[in-house]
């Protein structure tokens, strides 16, 4: 698998685009297996760096969305409410929430494409 | 750190390389290091693998399965000493189910009791009380108020059991075997030989809610391989697909079947899971059997029912069960989407009072209260064939 490299990702296995968009990478949803269930904050909520802002569940577990930066919600995507299997299907293309950025510097300390497929290749290699 | 070097004794099937050269999610499962659900690459996952078992046919290493054997004069009585059903029904080669309790009355384990010969028993029970349940058969046997004349073996690493389940399974094992399967009835079994190899215990009997049989093989990895693989490559046209325990949780969900640790444990009695049909008080006295004569005067405190998600959400096992003015009344046993019925589903228990079928309950998710209502169970059963 290749990561884009329009995107930057977090050790939690999340991505979030320069314009402040974000996602779940291929890897999560591989290891969560079929996406049944995805919870989102609601529009002008805050989200804080390293902060869970979310969850999604598979069939067998349930899992936090931690946000890669702060902001504020601008938008989600809803149609993830009836079409959760999304995720699975097209994780690069399938966002979650669009934020304001507060700071657009916290970018720099996040995971470039490369670097995340290092860490995810060296986390499976264990 | 991985789980495996953390836990030394963690144990494998002789299937185990197999799952993880097909590319199998590998999870540890009461001490088993066992496929949860196998690659999308292969047309799997857990919806996918319990989409086959309740359409066509799916197979699951069920190796990590125990098997007790108990054989001799007084096999019958030893039998019927240690377990809640009544085996003296049983004609050779039928199997019911049943449970092992302890003198209160509560799960020991519930196991499947076959009869295989004239004195001759089989007990299957979960991987998980493995030497528990030994250990407890065994000494209630030799320590009754004198010993019964009946051996009692552990067999459970002699075979490697596979499951072949859903509507399709009865004709892909009949490809494989001289044995006429169209005879056998459900929890019945059947000996004959399967993929060359001879005299092969095959039962009509499952965890999926679904039709299919059990084979036990011997367990060296070559043959358990061999015999995997055969079973898959015959089971190509039904689209048969491995399946792992994901799809066995949801599957036995669905129909509603009791795992243990769940809805039965060292702390539940029979009438509170529900499991009255399969208890036998009219028979001779067994073990249990006096807490349950009172615990039944007295009447249960809480009750297993099924529970059907209102608003979205997902109750998973342990979440609080509130009635509708938000008083904790329960918990959940297990809860999981439905794949087969598109539904979020659970057991739970609560107390008698607010267990009939259209009450209104709510389920705590991560500080949510969400709403929920008591169904019928079970969820799930398999239509009749004509």
């Amino acid at each position: 698998m290749s990561y884009p490299s329009d995107r930057k990702y977090t050790k939690e296995h999340e991505w979030i685009t320069a314009d402040g968009t974000i996602g779940i990478t291929h890897h999560a949803q591989d290891s969560l297996g079929d996406i049944v269930f995805v919870e989102l904050p609601k529009v002008g909520a805050e989200i804080t760096a390293g902060k869970t802002f979310g969850t999604v569940e598979s069939v067998k577990a349930v899992s936090d969305l931690y946000a890669p930066v702060s902001g504020t919600v601008t938008a989600t995507n809803e149609a993830l409410a009836t079409a959760p299997e999304q995720v699975n299907k097209d994780a690069h293309g399938a966002w979650m929430v669009k934020i304001n950025l507060k700071n657009p510097a916290e970018l720099n300390a996040l995971l470039s494409a490369a670097d995340y497929e290092k860490f995810v290749s060296e986390e499976a290699g264990h | 750190m991985s789980v495996v070097e953390a836990n030394p004794v963690v144990r494998k099937t002789a299937l185990n390389a197999v799952h993880r050269q097909m590319g199998a999610k590998m999870v540890e499962f009461n001490g088993w290091d066992m496929p949860v659900e196998y690659p999308a690459s292969i047309g799997c996952g857990i919806v996918a693998e319990h989409m086959a078992v309740r359409t066509g046919v799916g197979i699951f290493d069920v190796s990590h399965m125990g098997d007790i054997r108990l054989a001799g004069r007084e096999a019958l009585a030893a039998v019927q000493h240690i377990s809640m059903n009544d085996a003296s029904r049983l004609a050779i080669g039928q199997a019911q189910y049943s449970a092992l309790l302890y003198p209160q009355g509560t799960f020991v384990d519930d196991v499947i009791v076959h009869r295989l010969g004239e004195d001759e028993y089989l007990l299957v029970i979960n991987a998980g009380t493995r030497e528990k349940d030994f250990n407890w058969v065994r000494d209630n046997v030799r320590h009754n108020t004198r010993p019964f004349d009946c051996k009692v073996e552990h067999l459970s690493d002699d075979f490697t059991q596979i499951a072949i389940q859903g509507p399709k399974g009865v004709d892909l094992l009949q490809k494989l075997t001289d044995a006429n399967l169209s005879t056998v009835k459900f929890y019945w079994v059947t000996r004959g030989t399967v993929c060359g190899l001879k005299n092969i215990l095959m039962g009509r009997t499952g965890y999926t809610a679904e039709d299919g049989f059990e084979i036990y093989i011997p367990a060296d990895e070559a043959t358990s391989a061999r015999v995997w693989r055969q079973v898959l490559e015959a089971g190509k046209e039904f689209g048969v697909v491995p399946c792992g325990l994901g799809a066995r949780n949801t599957l036995r969900l669905e129909g509603c079947l009791s795992l243990y640790g769940h809805e039965i444990s060292d702390t539940i009695n029979v009438w509170e899971a529900g499991l009255d049909r399969f208890c036998k008080m009219e028979k001779a006295d067994f073990i249990g059997r006096a807490a349950l004569e009172g615990a039944k005067a007295v009447g249960v405190k809480k009750t297993l029912v099924g529970l059907e998600m209102v608003d979205r959400g997902i109750a998973r096992d342990g979440y609080k069960v509130l009635d509708d003015g938000g008083r904790e009344i329960g918990y959940v046993t297990s809860g999981s989407p439905a794949p087969f019925l598109k539904k979020n589903i659970a057991l739970a228990y609560v107390p008698p009072g607010q267990a009939a079928v259209g009450t209104a309950v709510k389920v705590e998710i991560r500080g949510q209260r969400v709403k929920a209502q008591v169904v019928p169970t079970p969820f799930y059963k398999r239509p009749k064939k004509a």
